[in-house]
């Protein structure tokens, strides 16, 4: 089985983002970029699979600029065999995306579709589930763990209440939570393997994909800012203040 | 036109999330219609047809909808979609889950957890954890919205006399089934509507430790979270983690022992009314947020603080 990993190239989860001061977007010039850490897990648990022999292949996808070059790079020294590079200039939204993958889908046909639950950047949480519905597939969302079976998948999703089990028939889309694994440092030789691995890179227009925005950003702005208060220097203080100053006791 | 909040419930009892999504919807021009899609479901239609402000339910009873998969409930939401400009649901796992999975079918695009309603077409969303708030418009005929809980309160729960509309929906698409849940079982308040929140993190060392933020949350009649550090410890389970990915909570009061204070847990917390924070590292960036700070050793501070609140009579059980 073929396993194809869409992964996209975000501003760094460690770096503190800074509204830019026209409003019009967020700082990203000398801004350190990585692979979303969503997408990390992805390509691990791809990769995983191939190493337990259940996955004979792994293929990772990005759309985005030229420089997104470098996050299918990191995916190629964690383990995947080879990448697809849909060149966009442009900043392409979720909907975009899943229409880029879906095209990349049909001429790959991957027993499974591995995306990170969200995108730390944009938080939209929403790509998988978009892929999932155009392609007419079963989708199984923030995933802690995938068993594969004949022709269907079990997954263990984080829901808010607690874990729910799924049974989904292959091919399907899965998204990954936090928990699903603890992705690995790539190794210097794997770094130097990767730079001779495989990468297809065409734009948008040649997949034929309408990426046009759907979605108009008006402003971004900075939110209110919280003032530090003040330390207290015992128990009884705090509660004392709880109780007679902010009054929520 | 209408609109039409999608509801989340366990086929007994109607999710509160649903009632922060009708107050969103009740923003827009037009009737507040409720979807209610479940199985042996009928306390629930008629739950939501008490809601303040809803005119209609629509009732789809089916086993295929009994446990909310995405797969079936897309389509059936699809062939309601006509009649309404704006389809939301709350940001929950539940939303999350199913309204991207509407937008695409409809080929429009999503909002992702809107925080704040500008007009019928532009809406404001926080992006990098919160850090950057986007004001963004829709150019889409059709508007699928999630909606953060937080920033919109819930609408009462009695008030509405709405009519219940049975409908039926194209059912099971055989593509997925459920298996089995697992699910976190608690005497305390949920923790995205609960009043006062005590959150512990990896300074909290071990799962039994956290009997001590326990003993505190039961005095205040709290609801307990946790850092993604101790929940990935395997501390607490999932449903516990606050923060960027995790859930979103605004209490009244927000507790954080032991926790250092990462952009990605304030992600969560950071529009609580009163913020407590109790480390022992003076230095640690949680404290640039709390309004009353505590360096302390937690394993020193907990106890006495349980004891306090006895002491002060605040305690609630
Ligand atoms: C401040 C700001 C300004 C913006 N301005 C514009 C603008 O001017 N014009 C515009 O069109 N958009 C703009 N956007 C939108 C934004 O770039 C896209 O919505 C975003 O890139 C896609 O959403 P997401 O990554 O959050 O999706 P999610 O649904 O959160 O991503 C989930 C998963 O989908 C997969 N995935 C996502 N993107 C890709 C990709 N590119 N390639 C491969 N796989 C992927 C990954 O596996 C990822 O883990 C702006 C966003 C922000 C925050
Ligand atoms: C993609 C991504 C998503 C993430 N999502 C989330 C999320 O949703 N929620 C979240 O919380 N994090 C999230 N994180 C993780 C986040 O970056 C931090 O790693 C995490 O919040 C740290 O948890 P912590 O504060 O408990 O641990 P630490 O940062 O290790 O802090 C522990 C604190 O405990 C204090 N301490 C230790 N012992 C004691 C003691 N005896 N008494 C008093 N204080 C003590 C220390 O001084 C320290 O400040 C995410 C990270 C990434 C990359």
């Amino acid at each position: 089985m073929k396993v194809l990993v869409g992964i996209k190239r975000t501003i760094d989860a460690n770096v503190k983002v800074r509204v830019k001061a026209d409003e019009s977007g967020v700082e990203t010039a000398n801004v350190k970029m990585t692979i979303n850490p969503f997408c990390e897990i992805a390509v691990e648990e791809a990769v995983r699979m191939k190493e337990a022999g259940i996955a004979e292949e792994v293929v990772v996808v990005t759309a985005g600029p030229e420089e997104a070059r470098q996050t299918l790079m990191t995916a190629l020294a964690i383990g995947a065999d080879r990448a697809v590079h849909v060149v966009a200039e442009q900043d392409i939204q979720p909907l975009a995306v899943a229409k880029v993958l879906k095209a990349v889908i049909e001429q790959e046909s991957p027993g499974l579709v591995i995306l990170g639950k969200q995108a730390i950047d944009d938080d939209s949480n929403q790509t998988g589930q978009m892929l999932a519905a155009l392609l007419g597939w079963p989708q199984a969302t923030f995933a802690s763990k995938i068993t594969l079976g004949e022709g269907e998948a079990e997954v263990t999703r984080e829901i808010d209440g607690g874990l729910e089990t799924l049974t989904v028939k292959l091919p399907a889309v899965v998204t990954t939570d936090l928990r699903l694994n603890e992705p690995r440092y790539a190794s210097l030789p794997n770094i130097m393997k990767a730079k001779k691995k495989p990468i297809d890179a065409k734009t948008v227009e040649e997949w034929g994909v309408d990426a046009a925005p759907r979605i108009e950003v008006l402003n971004v702005k900075s939110p209110g800012k919280r003032e530090a208060g003040v330390i207290v220097e015992n128990v009884a203080e705090l509660v004392d203040k709880l109780q007679n100053e902010a009054k929520v006791l | 036109m209408a609109s039409l909040v999608v509801a989340e419930h366990d086929n007994i009892e109607l999710k509160r999330a649903t009632l922060h999504a009708v107050t969103a919807a009740s923003q827009f021009e037009g009737e507040v219609h409720i979807l209610v899609a479940g199985a042996d479901s009928a306390a629930v239609a008629a739950a939501a047809a008490q809601v303040a402000g809803v005119t209609k339910v629509l009732h789809a009873d089916d086993p295929a909808y009994g446990h909310g998969l995405a797969e079936n409930l897309a389509p059936l939401i699809v062939g309601l979609a006509e009649g309404y400009d704006h389809l939301l649901a709350c940001a929950t796992t539940f939303g999350k889950n199913t309204m991207p999975r509407v937008a695409a079918l409809l080929d429009v695009a999503q909002i992702s957890e809107i925080s704040a309603i500008v007009s019928a077409d532009t809406f404001v969303r926080p992006t990098y954890a919160g850090n950057a708030m986007a004001t963004v418009k829709s150019n889409d005929a059709r508007k699928v919205i999630t909606v953060r809980a937080t920033a919109f309160d819930a609408a009462a729960e009695e008030g509405g006399s709405a009519a219940v509309e049975a409908i039926d929906g194209p059912g099971d698409q055989g593509l997925s089934r459920f298996e089995r849940h697992e699910l976190s079982v608690s005497e305390r308040p949920e923790l995205t509507s609960a009043d006062i929140v005590v959150s512990g993190g990896r300074g909290m060392q071990s799962g039994e430790n956290f009997s001590l933020v326990e003993a505190v949350a039961d005095r205040l009649g709290a609801a307990v979270g946790a850092s993604r550090a101790a929940v990935d410890a395997g501390y607490v389970p999932n449903d516990y983690q606050v923060g960027q990915t995790g859930k979103v909570v605004a209490p009244n009061l927000y507790v954080a022992v032991g926790i250092s204070g990462a952009i990605q847990h304030l992600a969560g917390m950071k529009d609580s009314k009163v913020i407590v924070a109790i480390n022992k590292d003076e230095e640690a960036p949680i404290f640039q947020i709390a309004d009353y700070g505590l360096v302390a050793d937690l394993f020193k501070a907990l106890p006495e603080l349980a004891e306090e609140l006895d002491k002060q009579n605040i305690s609630k059980n």
